[in-house]
């Protein structure tokens, strides 16, 4: 037995425990340095996968079946409300997680040089992720993902041009039914879980061909130089198990103190008041009460898109990197944009929903000047001015102006998804979260 | 080889197409089931609004005795719009869009009227056409059909 022991020992040093170099950067396994937000992505992603290949067993993928097949999957099968709970919730958790990892690795400097590639891996990842998400919505086929599906479908339509032929070819006719089941299902258990396997893989060797996670001294520099290393295991190993049991026990609590919900079957005709898109695209359903579509729908997640992608691409003052917020001025201007986005979108709102109307700036214009271009062009003069605002006033390099400004957006948009998740009521007018 | 790439790339997209193409023609038929009878003349009252077609459109007699067939989704995003007897007008739950019973646009954010299906009258009978959708920029009194 000795000589299969240390086959056995081997074979363990040589695979799993590769996937890790032997020593890391005491500066790099701090958690406050990452947050584990990375990993807790990975954990949840697994805990998806586990769970829904158990529902698959399950599930029928049919208008007339779905919700029965969910329903009695929760009643009949042992620990069915569990497993379907742990997949609602770790789905939940997983989109705020790799939104936070996003914004971690963009606070810390982590896209330039040999990393940027990394970075568009990452959105790609996202994307996946948020279409998991979408197309996960559909598939209990209760009113909340009826409606939300066919509000989603809808403002889909709704882009100029390619819209309608993309909304047909998604949902696969006129309105949401088998078709539309058959195309989220293959997408779902598919496509998306291929797609994330891969480029999850990809993202992890980035990580390790640019020498770990992020370092002050430039992400060219070769870390294991300048910072003192401990051994993997057990100290990288040790944390990394507390996260992961954490993370674990937390969304088994949830999923047994909340399970998943499950309403009633979908009915075509009933809308329910108010009717939302899920939770993760109600800021962009918020920008539509206040944007015409072509610019709410379109333009500005073109926009989005666009400055995403083209972040580790734009000129900076040198490679800034590792520290949170790259300086201690970084740092401040950070806090003054997020409270910006804290005064200024709220009061915007407020704005366009008591005094400007839904009529617009200009009530006889077309909608799409009126309610688009004119409100569209006061933003961006906003945004460049806050921008202009940050170098000349602050005096901040590019790296800090940049950092500053994409704060601004972030926080912008989450107080937008907030608006939309707590603050509409029926008929989507505003109302306090105990209101509704 | 990169032409060879390139093939297979073309072959994988063309066969991934043809798989989504089929199926969209086999439902279509189950989009609408036809022609649907929806009664004599003579049940509708002027001013009335009735729900059809498990709520799939209203059929609308309006003042002057025309009638319209006025689709229930709203053409903001797409929620059924009920019909509220009362203050005469179709008022959508979702984002506050409103019709009168021409299904023409009271309030924004819908950005056109509510979509008609043809409707003929054969020997006193209303029909209707659920097969069809009509879009329309704005309610002219000509879509209204009469006996």
């Amino acid at each position: 037995m000795p000589e299969n022991n240390t086959n056995n020992q081997r074979f363990r040093s040589s695979l799993i425990l590769h996937l890790r170099p032997m020593l890391v950067p005491a500066r790099a396994i701090r958690f406050t340095h990452t947050f584990g937000l990375g990993g807790m992505a990975l954990v949840l992603v697994l805990l998806l996968m586990f769970t829904g290949i158990l529902m698959m067993f399950a599930y029928e993928p049919s208008p007339e079946r779905a919700w029965q097949s969910i329903s009695s999957f929760q009643q009949d099968v042992l620990f069915g409300r569990l497993i379907r709970g742990v997949h609602h919730w770790s789905a939940n958790l997983l989109i705020p997680v790799a939104l936070l990892h996003l914004l971690r690795v963009f606070l810390t400097g982590g896209f330039h040089g040999r990393r940027s590639s990394n970075w568009l891996i990452g959105l790609a990842t996202l994307f996946f992720i948020l279409l998991s998400g979408f197309t996960g919505y559909l598939l209990p086929w209760d009113q909340t993902a009826y409606w939300a599906i066919t509000i989603c479908t809808e403002m889909l339509g709704l882009v100029p041009g390619i819209g309608p032929g993309l909304q047909q070819a998604i949902v696969g006719g006129s309105e949401i039914g088998s078709a539309t089941v058959i195309n989220f299902y293959a997408l779902h258990v598919a496509v998306t879980p291929m797609a994330l396997i891969v480029l999850m893989n990809w993202h992890f060797w980035k990580i390790r061909m640019a020498g770990g996670v992020v370092l002050p001294g430039g992400p060219t520099d070769d870390p294991r130089n300048a910072y003192r290393s401990v051994p993997f295991k057990p100290d990288l190993l040790l944390k990394e198990a507390v996260v992961t049991v954490v993370l674990i026990a937390l969304v088994l609590v949830i999923a047994i103190v909340y399970g998943a919900p499950l309403g009633e079957p979908a009915n075509p005709g009933i809308s329910p008041n108010p009717a939302k898109a899920p939770w993760y695209f109600l800021g962009f359903q918020e920008l539509l009460i206040h944007f015409d579509a072509t610019f709410a729908i379109l333009v500005v997640p073109l926009f989005v898109a666009v400055a995403l992608v083209s972040i580790p691409f734009l000129s900076y003052d040198g490679e800034i990197a590792g520290d949170w917020f790259l300086t201690p001025k970084g740092r401040r201007l950070a806090i003054v944009a997020a409270i910006t986005a804290l005064i200024v979108v709220p009061l915007g709102v407020l704005i366009d929903e008591r005094v400007i109307g839904p009529g617009g700036w200009l009530p006889g214009a077309a909608p799409l000047i009126s309610n688009g271009l004119i409100p569209f062009a006061f933003v961006l003069a906003g945004v460049t001015g806050f921008y202009v605002l940050i170098r000349k006033y602050f005096a901040a390099n590019r790296n800090e102006a940049v950092q500053s400004l994409f704060v601004l957006l972030f926080v912008a948009f989450a107080v937008l998804t907030a608006t939309g998740v707590w603050f509409r009521g029926a008929g989507m007018t505003l109302v306090w979260p105990w209101q509704m | 080889m990169r032409v060879l790439g390139g093939v297979a790339i073309l072959q994988a997209g063309w066969i991934a197409v043809s798989a989504l193409v089929p199926r969209k023609r086999t439902t279509q038929p189950t989009d609408g089931p036809g022609v649907m009878i929806a009664g004599p003349l003579e049940r509708f009252e002027p001013g009335s609004v009735t729900a059809f077609g498990d709520g799939r459109f209203y059929l609308a007699r309006l003042e002057d005795g025309g009638f319209l067939a006025v689709h229930r989704k709203c053409t903001h995003l797409g929620c059924s719009v009920p019909w509220i007897a009362d203050e005469q007008r179709f008022a959508c739950p979702c984002h506050a869009s409103a019709f009168d019973i021409h299904g023409d646009v009271i309030n924004a954010p819908a950005p056109r009227p509510l979509d008609l299906f043809p409707v003929t009258i054969e020997n006193g009978i209303v029909k209707v056409d659920t097969g069809r959708l009509i879009r329309r920029k704005t309610f002219e009194p000509s879509q209204a059909v009469r006996a």
